[in-house]
C-alpha cells in the first residue's frame, strides 16, 4: 500500500523543513519527501494550499478507561483524537483502578490493543493508588512498556518520595510529569484567587499553590540529578520559574493547555462549568504570559489534558461541577486561532509544540516526518474556519470550553501510520 | 424606564436606572402595609414558589408576607442542603416546579451561582434570596431603600460596611448597588476577612473601625458567624467586639446623625452593642419593614419582565 500526499507546505521541525513538498508513505512508513514525486500511488491526496505535519502528540489524556467508560473510553477518546489530528496520547494514570501496577497495565494493554485508533502511550503512575504514600515498581512498569510517570491530580507531597521517584525515573528512563498544585493552599477553590473570585464569590485557587509546587520540584529534580516535566502551566510566574530553571541548565520541560492560552478568568462571570478545571483559567496577564512561554521556548509543549466529563457532572452548582474539559478536537484549532493567526508563533514552533517536543519530552519515537519514521501525519486547511457545536463533538462528553467559538483550522487527513483513518467530511 | 428581565439575579448585572426603578417602585408599594387590609391584587392567580436550600426565617417570611401582599399564591419548600447531594439536582428540582405552572421561584442556595444557573435553565423569573458568598441583592436594596427614606439620596453618601466582607453575599451586593447609586463605600474588617482585589469593585479599604465610622453617613454592620468555630469561637468574639464592635463609644466620635444598618439577625455583644443596636441611629426594623415593599416591588416587575433577555 502507498499513499502519495501532494503540494502541500511540509511543515517537519525534526527535519528543519518548511517548504511545498510532496510526502510518499509504503506501508507504515514515511519513505520520500521531495518535490516532485513521480509515483503512481494507491492513493493520492492533493495537499494544495494545505499544511502537511507529523500528527499531534498529545501528552496528556485522560481517556477513563477502565472506570469511567460513561464518561469516555480508548475507542471514543482516540476517535476524537483522529479529528483533531492527534495521532498519539499519552492516557494518563487517574483511572479506576489507577494504572500503578503490571497488572493493570497490561489490562490496559489488551483494550488499547483491541480498540484503539491511534497510537496510545501509557503513563504509570508514581505512587500506589496515585496516594503519595508508597512509589510504585517502576521498573517494571517500565518492563510492561509505560513511558511517563505521573500522579496527576495530584502532586507527590512528600519531598522524600518524589526525590526518590526521580531518581528511579532517571534510572529507568522515564519521563515524570508533575501536576504541580500545593493542595494545603488550593483546598476547596474553584477558580482563580483574585478579582473574580471576590466578584462571583467562590474560592480561590491562589497562582503560588501551582509555583510554590513548580518550584519545589525543579528544586528535587536538581537534587535528583534527574529530568521533570511541569503539566498544565497555566500562570506567569510559574513560567518564569521554568525559564529561570532552564537558564541554569535545569532539564525541566514543560507544557501548557490551549485553553490557558486563549482564555482568562473573565469568561467565568456567568458561572460557566464548561471553563471549571484545575489549574483554573487565570489574569489576561497569565494568557499573555504563557503564550510569551511558548514564544520564547520556555514552554515545551501543548497537550490538550482532555479531561471528559457526563453532563450530569457539570450541569450543577459550580463549587460540586467536576474539574476539566475535552480538548482533543480543539487544540489544534485553538493552537491556528490564538498563536497562527495572530502571528505570535509560526508554524514550525506550532509542529515543535504540538507534535517533536513531547515525542521527544516521553521518548517516543514520534512527531517527525523522517524518512522511514511511522507514517502519522495531518493535512490541515489553515484558513478554513469552523464553529465547535456540541452535536459535532466525537467524544463521549461534551464538556468544551469552546462551544459556540469560532476558530480557523481544519484537518481534512489524519494519517495514522500509514492509513488515512479520518478524512473531514467537508 | 421599563423593566425588562425575566430575572432578579444580583445588582452586578444592574444598571443604575433599573436599581432606581425598583427603589421607585417599592417606593409606591410601602403605603399598602399601613392600610387596613394590607393588599393588592397585583399578583393575583400568580403563584411564587419559596425555595430555600439554606435556613433562614427573615428572608423567607419577609419574600412570603410580599408576595401574599400582592395576592400571589405562595408555596414554601425548605430542603436540607445535605440532602441535595443524594436527591435530584437543582435544575430537576427547578423544572418540576416550572411543570407546576408556578410563576416565580425565589431561591436561597448555600452555593454562588446557584440562582443564575437556575434562571439559564428556566422560563419562568428567578429571584436571587442570596446564592453563598456571592449576592443578595433584595438586601441591598433594602438597605438602600431605607437609606435613600432616611436621608434623601445615595448620592455622595459615604457608607462603611463592616464585617466579614469575604464571605458575604450582602456586602457584595450593597457594594454594587452603592456604587451604581454615586455612594462612595469603605469596607472595614480585619485582614483575613477581607477578599483579594476588592478595591477593584470601586470601593475603599480599611483596617480601622474607628477611622471608618469617621465621616461616614451610613455604616452597615455584618452579621459575624462565629458559632461554625466551635469552641474557639468565645475568644474570637471578645478580640473582634473589642476591635471593631459598634459600640456607643465608638459612635460618639462619628458623625451625630449616622445610620446604623445591620441585616440581622443580630449578634448583641459581638458586632454591635445592644445600646446601638436599640439606640436612636438604628435602623434595623425599619429594614425589616422597609424589606417587605422592596420584595413586593421585585416580585411585582419580574412579574411583568417580558424576559426579553432570553
Amino acid at each position: 500500500m502507498s499513499l502519495l500526499i501532494k503540494n502541500g507546505r511540509v511543515v517537519d521541525p525534526a527535519n528543519k523543513i518548511d517548504e511545498v513538498r510532496d510526502v510518499l508513505v509504503e506501508g507504515s512508513r514515511i519513505s520520500r519527501v521531495a518535490s516532485g514525486i513521480k509515483v503512481k500511488a494507491d492513493t493520492s491526496l492533493d495537499a494544495s494550499g494545505m499544511i502537511v505535519m507529523p500528527g499531534l502528540v498529545d501528552m496528556h489524556v485522560h481517556l477513563r478507561e477502565p472506570g469511567r467508560e460513561d464518561k469516555e473510553n480508548i475507542a471514543s477518546g482516540t476517535r476524537a483524537a483522529l479529528k483533531g489530528g492527534v495521532t498519539s496520547v499519552l492516557a494518563m494514570p487517574n483511572t479506576n483502578p489507577a494504572m500503578d501496577s503490571v497488572e493493570r497495565i497490561a489490562f490496559l494493554q489488551g483494550i488499547i490493543e483491541k480498540t484503539a485508533h491511534t497510537n496510545v502511550f501509557i503513563c504509570g503512575a508514581i505512587t500506589k493508588g496515585r496516594l503519595g504514600m508508597e512509589l510504585t515498581d517502576m521498573s517494571a512498569l517500565k518492563k510492561q512498556g509505560i513511558v511517563a510517570v505521573s500522579d496527576d491530580g495530584a502532586s507527590v507531597d512528600s519531598e522524600a518520595l518524589m526525590v526518590e521517584a526521580l531518581k528511579n525515573a532517571r534510572e529507568n528512563n522515564v519521563a515524570v510529569i508533575c501536576h504541580c498544585e500545593d493542595k494545603s493552599q488550593s483546598a476547596g477553590g474553584v477558580v482563580n484567587l483574585g478579582s473574580i473570585s471576590t466578584r462571583l464569590g467562590l474560592r480561590g485557587i491562589s497562582r503560588e499553590s501551582e509555583y510554590a509546587r513548580i518550584e519545589r520540584d525543579i528544586q528535587l529534580a536538581e537534587k535528583a540529578d534527574a529530568a521533570v516535566h511541569i503539566a498544565h502551566v497555566s500562570c506567569k510566574e510559574s513560567v518564569e520559574i521554568i525559564a529561570r530553571a532552564k537558564k541554569r541548565g535545569i532539564r525541566v520541560t514543560a507544557e501548557t493547555a490551549p485553553h490557558y492560552f486563549s482564555l482568562s478568568e473573565e469568561s467565568l462571570l456567568g458561572y460557566d462549568t464548561n471553563l471549571k478545571m484545575n489549574p483554573p483559567l487565570r489574569t489576561k496577564e497569565d494568557v499573555a504570559a504563557v503564550k510569551k512561554g511558548l514564544k520564547d521556548g520556555t514552554i515545551d509543549a501543548i497537550a490538550s489534558d482532555h479531561a471528559p466529563h457526563t453532563e450530569h457532572e457539570k450541569a450543577i452548582e459550580f463549587d460540586r461541577a467536576e474539574f476539566g474539559v475535552i480538548g482533543l478536537e480543539t487544540e489544534l484549532a485553538v493552537s491556528i486561532t490564538e498563536l497562527i493567526v495572530p502571528g505570535i508563533i509560526c508554524w514550525d514552533a506550532l509542529a515543535a509544540a504540538l507534535s517533536l517536543n513531547p515525542a521527544r519530552i516521553l521518548g517516543v519515537n514520534k512527531g517527525t516526518l523522517s524518512i522511514g519514521s511511522d507514517a502519522d501525519i495531518i493535512v490541515v486547511s489553515p484558513d478554513q474556519k469552523w464553529s465547535v457545536q456540541k452535536e459535532n463533538i466525537a467524544s463521549l462528553s461534551k464538556n468544551s470550553a469552546f462551544l459556540g467559538k469560532n476558530l480557523s483550522g481544519v484537518v481534512t487527513y489524519t494519517i495514522c501510520n500509514g492509513k488515512v483513518a479520518y478524512q473531514s467530511a467537508g | 424606564m421599563v423593566w425588562t428581565r425575566k430575572d432578579l439575579l444580583g445588582l452586578d448585572d444592574l444598571s443604575r436606572e433599573e436599581i432606581e426603578l425598583i427603589l421607585s417602585t417599592a417606593d409606591s408599594f410601602k403605603e399598602v402595609s399601613s392600610r387596613q387590609i394590607k393588599k393588592v391584587p397585583a399578583l393575583r392567580g400568580k403563584t411564587v414558589v419559596n425555595l430555600f436550600y439554606e435556613p433562614s426565617t427573615r428572608t423567607r417570611v419577609s419574600f412570603e408576607v410580599a408576595a401574599k401582599r400582592l395576592s400571589a399564591d405562595v408555596i414554601n419548600i425548605e430542603t436540607e442542603t445535605s440532602s441535595v447531594k443524594k436527591g435530584e439536582t437543582l435544575i430537576d428540582t427547578g423544572t418540576n416546579i416550572q411543570a407546576l405552572n408556578a410563576d416565580i421561584i425565589v431561591i436561597r442556595h448555600n452555593y454562588s451561582g446557584a440562582a443564575m444557573m437556575l434562571a439559564r435553565h428556566l422560563n419562568i423569573s428567578v429571584v436571587n434570596a442570596g446564592d453563598g458568598w456571592h449576592e443578595h441583592p433584595t438586601q441591598a436594596l433594602l438597605d438602600m431603600f431605607t437609606l435613600k427614606e432616611k436621608l434623601g439620596k445615595i448620592d455622595g453618601l459615604k457608607v462603611s460596611i463592616v464585617g466579614d466582607i469575604a464571605h458575604s453575599r450582602v456586602a457584595r451586593s450593597n457594594i454594587w448597588g452603592l456604587i451604581k447609586l454615586g455612594a462612595e463605600v469603605t469596607v472595614c474588617a480585619p485582614e483575613i476577612l477581607i477578599p483579594p482585589a476588592i478595591e477593584e469593585m470601586g470601593v475603599r479599604v480599611s483596617y480601622d473601625i474607628d477611622e471608618a465610622l469617621h465621616d461616614a453617613d451610613a455604616v452597615n454592620v455584618l452579621r459575624m458567624q462565629f458559632e461554625r468555630d466551635g469552641q474557639n469561637a468565645f475568644p474570637k468574639q471578645v478580640e473582634y467586639f473589642k476591635n471593631f464592635g459598634i459600640t456607643k463609644e465608638r459612635l460618639q466620635k462619628a458623625k451625630k446623625n449616622i445610620i446604623v444598618m445591620h441585616p440581622g439577625p443580630l449578634n448583641r455583644g459581638i458586632e454591635i452593642s445592644s445600646e446601638v443596636a436599640d439606640g436612636a441611629n438604628s435602623v434595623i426594623l425599619e429594614q425589616v419593614t422597609n424589606g417587605i415593599a422592596v420584595r413586593m416591588a421585585v416580585l411585582f416587575l419580574v412579574a411583568q419582565g417580558e424576559g426579553q433577555e432570553k
